[in-house]
């Protein structure tokens, strides 16, 4: 069963939102990943989003395509993504988890070998970039065979009647895709997103995340108005690299990310008390 | 080979979703989903229509040089002493490659739509050329994304962009070349959607790119079949185009789809041979999996992480292929088969010495299987192989094989 939806009860009647930090699984190396996301979770992370690496991934910006390359060269696949996701399960089986990633790897071990496994890990929920409603079918009946929410990608650009569309078949929650770009690019409109928000909310009682180009505590509080979740990607991969590459150890890096997502965390607690 | 096939089916695909049996489809990030539903119903409004039809053959006629003649290469299929050999010559369309028949027909839907941006990806550089021209003909504004790889060994084709007006950017993600050059080409799009056309250069990437891209490169074999009929007075015993993506292949074969008597075959290039691992040969040695929008086979390791390719040329030196293709491997109505890099070099120089003729590289592989299939025939029986495109970009790899400096490094 799914932790999204029961996390998401509890934060809206606490009026508390979600802090969702975004990771490339294997990055750099497979050593660092679990003891990262325990640390997320002790800095105020609600939902961790595990990327798993893909030799093209294509709605990634410079920051997340490195970090994909970086855990190519270190070996890591799927498989190995859902044996460090059953290894963090050891000692935390609250907190959810959520794969994104790209529709090829799934397509190699076939959906419902995708489905059993990831439940087997203690998965919760999927995004697939390249998997719009439209050729989500399939893995759709094996994921809700499993009772993992399949979530599902909204853009500045999807119509008002795809929305419908879309909503019909989502569950745990709804990512919203801030702006006309790839990952970690640019800065926000919080107004068009604070519009968008509105629209979506008209056809769904689904929580609503809010990702790409939140980069610190400010953007976040800004979008935690209006937001159920905010998702941290490209500043958290980013830091970590960037203090490995200068001469950090594991440490360092994980007590980097530490600071970042206490103080979104903190951020957002701000924006939310008001 | 016999087929036996219901000549029907080939009007029947793609399907409303795109699809070609299981291949093809739209697998794209969600914030692309309304162009290409803008870019599906624009077009589905346009392909019936006279004057848009009208102005596209106009174009052909006008500014391409069409219809590009069909050649018989005497000198070259007596030598060989079978089957004759006619040459399909898109390498005199203007710009020197078919590619230009696909980028005319969408540069004039990028006109409908009101986009003053186009977008392009290349891997020999013929494409972006192509796209450069259109770009420059309509005054839009052009970049074309090229791998780090291919800028170097596609040189000249660079400055011939950066002459036309257009700005190259060369990628350096993954493997730095045709297929890195696309999913940055689709980066490029997700952000500047709203101004921007993508000119798609093969028949591969989501609906309805593969099916609008096949119906511009038709023009080649609507013409060759007439042409066939004209000066042979029957229709040809085998068809032979290389395949990268697969546009001139496609180009080609699908107006003669549903002539069963028509053999079909797809050369993909077999680099150091399909045995090493070292190709881009996926209907050969892939599996079928997703990448650029559409499901396809395609080189892929047993995690479905897209593996490196190989191939001395540029153009054909991608990982998957036209989900038409793969449908039609499927279906058993074309043969897909493989030269490796050394017997298209051998081809390159047996048809400049012999016809006259210097062909593109990628193209070489189509004429190193017409040869070994020309000889298995008998001089009644006649073959059109695509030649599509002049080689003359790749005059500088052709010397670095052969280890001649030509001062230019």
């Amino acid at each position: 069963m799914s932790r999204l939806g029961p996390l998401f009860n509890t934060l809206r009647a606490e009026n508390r939102r979600a802090v969702v930090p975004y990771l490339v699984a294997g990055d750099p190396d497979e050593a660092l990943t679990v003891p990262l996301m325990h640390s997320l979770v002790e800095a105020g992370a609600d939902i961790i989003e595990v990327g798993v690496p893909f030799s093209d991934p294509m709605s990634e910006g410079p920051t997340i395509q490195k970090g994909h390359e970086r855990a190519l060269e270190g070996g890591t696949s799927l498989l190995s993504t859902l044996a460090l996701v059953k290894q963090f399960r050891e000692t935390n089986t609250e907190t959810p988890l959520v794969l994104m990633g790209y529709a090829n790897p799934l397509e190699r071990k076939g959906y419902a070998a995708v489905a059993d496994a990831c439940a087997e890990a203690g998965i919760d929920g999927l995004i697939t970039v390249d998997l719009p409603p439209e050729e989500v079918a399939a893995m759709n009946a094996e994921l809700q065979r499993q009772n993992i929410d399949n979530i599902f990608l909204i853009s500045p650009t999807t119509s008002d009647e795809r929305v419908a569309t879309i909503t019909a078949q989502a569950s745990g929650f709804i990512y919203y895709v801030a702006l006309k770009g790839v990952t970690g690019a640019g800065h926000l409109d919080t107004d068009a997103v604070e519009a968008h928000l509105a629209t979506i909310r008209q056809h769904t009682n689904l929580p609503v995340a809010v990702g790409f180009g939140i980069k610190d505590a400010d953007t976040a509080a800004t979008v935690a108005g209006c937001a159920d979740a905010v998702v941290v990607g490209s500043a958290l991969v980013d830091l970590v690299a960037n203090d490995l590459s200068s001469g950090g150890s594991h440490t360092s890096a994980i007590s980097g990310a530490h600071s970042l997502i206490s103080s979104i965390r903190n951020g957002v607690n701000l924006a939310t008390s008001n | 080979m016999t087929i036996d096939i219901n000549p029907d089916l080939y009007a029947q695909v793609p399907d409303e979703h795109g699809r070609f049996g299981i291949y093809g489809g739209k697998f794209v990030a969600e914030t692309l989903m309304s162009a290409l539903a803008e870019l599906e119903s624009l077009y589905n409004d346009l392909k019936d229509d006279p004057a848009f039809l009208r102005e596209f053959d106009l174009d052909l006629a006008h500014y391409v040089g069409r219809p590009s003649p069909l050649y018989e290469a005497a000198r070259w299929s007596d030598m060989i002493g079978g089957g004759r050999i006619y040459l399909k010559r898109e390498d005199l369309n203007h710009t020197g490659a078919h590619k230009v028949n696909n980028t005319i027909g969408q540069a004039l839907l990028a006109k409908y739509m009101g986009k003053k941006r186009v977008i392009a990806e290349t891997g020999a550089g013929q494409h972006g050329v192509a796209s450069a021209t259109v770009a420059a003909r309509l005054g839009l504004e052009c970049h074309v994304f090229m791998g780090e790889e291919d800028v170097r060994r596609q040189a000249l084709n660079v400055y011939r962009m950066k002459l036309l007006g257009a700005e190259v950017i060369p990628v350096t993600s993954g493997s730095k070349t045709l297929k890195d050059a696309m999913n940055e080409a689709l980066r490029d799009w997700v952000t500047n959607v709203d101004n921007t056309f993508y000119i798609i250069g093969t028949v591969a990437g989501p609906h309805p790119y593969p099916m609008l891209v096949r119906d511009f490169q038709s023009v080649i074999g609507r013409e060759a079949r007439a042409q066939s009929l004209t000066m042979t007075g029957k229709l040809p015993d085998a068809l032979v185009a290389c395949v990268g993506g697969g546009s001139n292949a496609i180009g080609l074969f699908h107006p003669f789809l549903s002539d069963n008597e028509v053999a079909m075959y797809g050369v993909e290039a077999g680099g150091k041979g399909v045995e090493t691992g070292e190709h881009a040969a996926p209907l050969s040695a892939g599996i079928p999996g997703v990448l650029h929008g559409n499901r396809t086979y395609l080189m892929q390791d047993e995690n479905g992480q897209i593996m490196h390719t190989h191939s001395v040329s540029a153009g054909l030196d991608y990982p998957g292929v036209g989900p038409e293709h793969a449908w039609l491997k499927d279906i058993g109505r074309v043969n897909y088969v493989d030269a490796t890099d050394t017997e298209a070099l051998a081809a390159f120089h047996r048809v400049t010495r012999v016809e006259g003729i210097m062909p593109a590289l990628e193209t070489a592989h189509a004429l190193a299987y017409a040869e070994k299939l020309a000889a298995e025939m008998t001089p009644d029986q006649h073959i059109i192989v695509n030649l599509s495109g002049r080689g003359d970009k790749d005059i500088l790899t052709v010397a670095e094989i052969d280890g001649i400096d030509l001062g230019t490094r």
